[in-house]
């Protein structure tokens, strides 16, 4: 089958033009529906509900008051970036006219259809959309707790752990050890180890030449693989190892004390540890019901509904969402789809199939970008499958100008992003 | 380069049950995938694993289609006396690899 680009964007309005009655405003009564965490996901969802149909109430329920965004905080990391251009406020989504909670969701009543906040407060929805993003998955590795964290950081949630990778570079002194441990698949976005690994090798060129990178990988493959093994063979040759899990490179334990990195194979002790764990749905997912033995969520590739329970949605991170990554895009792609969905249920009609999307940019060096884009439709296996042809990733052997245009691309980007979710 | 990655403790009390890893570079191709025009890619695997202590043979596996690439082994065996341990891996195609390590028993 083949979509016309014209249909394809048509896709995402669909519902905005079918202002068909809604059964429950025939009833007297807006659909409510609430939707937790305000990440890409979530406040992408929020805001494309409102749009699609503004006579339901949406619920935006999230405890932050400022969103710290993980794209683009390895370029804090490595010295490139302020934090403060990471972070948004939600005041463009509250004037939209969303309902924004500032509380934690901690549980849901399937049955009586209402989460749980924090301070004991419930709200009744009609249907929810959980965007909770990803918690880590402590103990997973071994040695590896919430205490370990303040010493090894992961800073794969944005914010404090950041800037704690960050001073402890920049604390180091020139000839240090950095360790990078990358873990098995699936994980929050799959090119973010490596593109970290890029930043921190270029802080360590320019600023600590005689240091060393390490990369232990609990796999064989990864994002973008070959582009970045081009790049750091021509950048940082000598300076940046990757060690996969066929040469050992897999990560079992780690020791706080030392610094010290186990693998079956051998330890290695480094000045800078940063230790990518494991990973899983964030935790409302466990509360609600959602999240399967793997930790993450099944879902409808149509609606995004829960496999698990009726009426509750699973987007971003958090979601199965087949061959589509854990990604901003991706996050925001599957809220358009999702909230068009709902909309569409809310109003007794069938949602249609969709068409989704995922572009990301990773950068090698502050003026050398990478980027892969995919296309993504439900199978008839019922997940979400790479559309045949469409998508890819950046020439293999661009010149360094195109490599160049592509990192100016990369920030065009974030801006874009941030500001159709946030601004 | 060496292909294959073995652990083995350097020091072990006499009579300890000791944990020993080997990780071995290999694609196992099962012989039973066909390329794009559907001719048979043919089996390339390991056969064989056998680790002997001081000549004896403490352990052994055979290996067959259905074992993943780069195959991870992890057995125990006692420590009985300072030595070496010889590793060797043979296969398909004439494949064939050896390591050793030794072992101080106290």
């Amino acid at each position: 089958m083949k979509t016309s680009r014209r249909d394809f964007l048509k896709l995402g309005l669909a519902v905005s033009s079918a202002l068909v009655p809604l059964p429950a405003i025939a009833q007297g009564a807006a659909p409510r529906v609430v939707v937790v965490g305000g990440g890409f996901a979530g406040a992408s969802c929020a805001r494309a509900l409102h749009q699609a149909e503004p006579r339901i109430a949406v619920t935006l329920v999230e405890p932050n008051a400022t969103f710290t965004a993980c794209p683009f905080s390895n370029a804090v990391i490595a010295g490139l970036r302020e934090l403060g251009a990471q972070q948004f406020t939600y005041e463009r989504v509250a004037a939209d006219g969303i309902t924004l909670v500032r509380a934690a969701a901690t549980g849901v009543d399937v049955a009586a259809r209402s989460v749980s906040l924090a301070d004991g407060a419930r709200l009744a929805y009609d249907r929810l959309v959980l965007a909770p993003g990803i918690d880590i998955r402590w103990g997973a590795l071994a040695g590896y707790d919430e205490a370990a964290a303040a010493q090894m950081p992961h800073a794969w949630r944005a914010g404090e752990q950041t800037l704690l990778l960050r001073r402890q570079l920049e604390a180091m002194d020139d000839g240090g050890l950095v360790v990078i441990s990358a873990p098995a698949n699936p994980f929050r976005c799959p090119p973010g180890p490596y593109e970290r690994a890029s930043l921190i090798a270029h802080y360590l060129k320019t600023k600590k030449p005689k240091s060393k990178l390490l990369v232990l990988d609990a796999k064989d493959a990864f994002s973008k693989q070959r582009l970045f093994q081009a790049a750091w063979a021509e950048l940082y040759p000598g300076l940046l190892e990757w060690v996969p899990l066929s040469k050992g490179g897999a990560v079992t334990s780690v020791d706080v004390a030392t610094r010290t990195l186990v693998t079956d194979f051998g330890r290695h002790q480094a000045n800078v540890a940063n230790i990518i764990p494991p990973q899983k749905a964030g935790r409302i997912a466990d509360a609600a019901g959602v999240a399967d033995r793997t930790g993450w969520c099944p879902i409808d590739p149509v609606t995004f509904e829960s496999k698990l329970q009726p009426r509750i949605h699973v987007i971003g991170d958090a979601a199965i969402a087949g061959a589509m990554p854990k990604s901003a895009f991706a996050a925001n792609s599957q809220a358009k789809t999702c909230a068009a969905a709902v909309a569409t249920l809310l109003t007794g009609g069938t949602p249609s199939t969709p068409k989704l999307i995922n572009t990301c940019y990773s950068l090698v060096a502050p003026d050398y970008g990478i980027s892969v884009a995919g296309v993504y439709q439900p199978s008839p296996g019922g997940q979400l499958a790479d559309v045949p042809g469409a998508g890819g990733v950046s020439p293999a052997d661009a010149p360094r100008a195109t490599r160049a245009a592509e990192a100016v691309l990369a920030e065009a980007w974030f801006r874009t992003i941030t500001a159709e979710v946030f601004g | 380069m060496a292909s294959a990655l073995i652990n083995v403790p350097p020091r072990a009390k006499r009579g300890e049950i000791v944990e020993i890893k080997t990780l071995i570079s290999h694609v196992m191709e099962t012989g039973f995938r066909r390329t794009q025009v559907g001719a048979v890619i043919p089996r390339n695997i390991i056969r064989r694993f056998v680790c002997s202590y001081n000549g004896a043979e403490v352990f052994s596996a055979d290996l067959h289609p259905a074992i993943s690439a780069n195959p991870f082994i992890v057995f125990s065996t006692i420590a009985t006396e300072s030595g070496t341990l010889a590793f060797e891996w043979t296969g398909d195609n004439g494949f064939s690899v050896k390591e050793t390590a030794a072992i101080t028993v106290e």
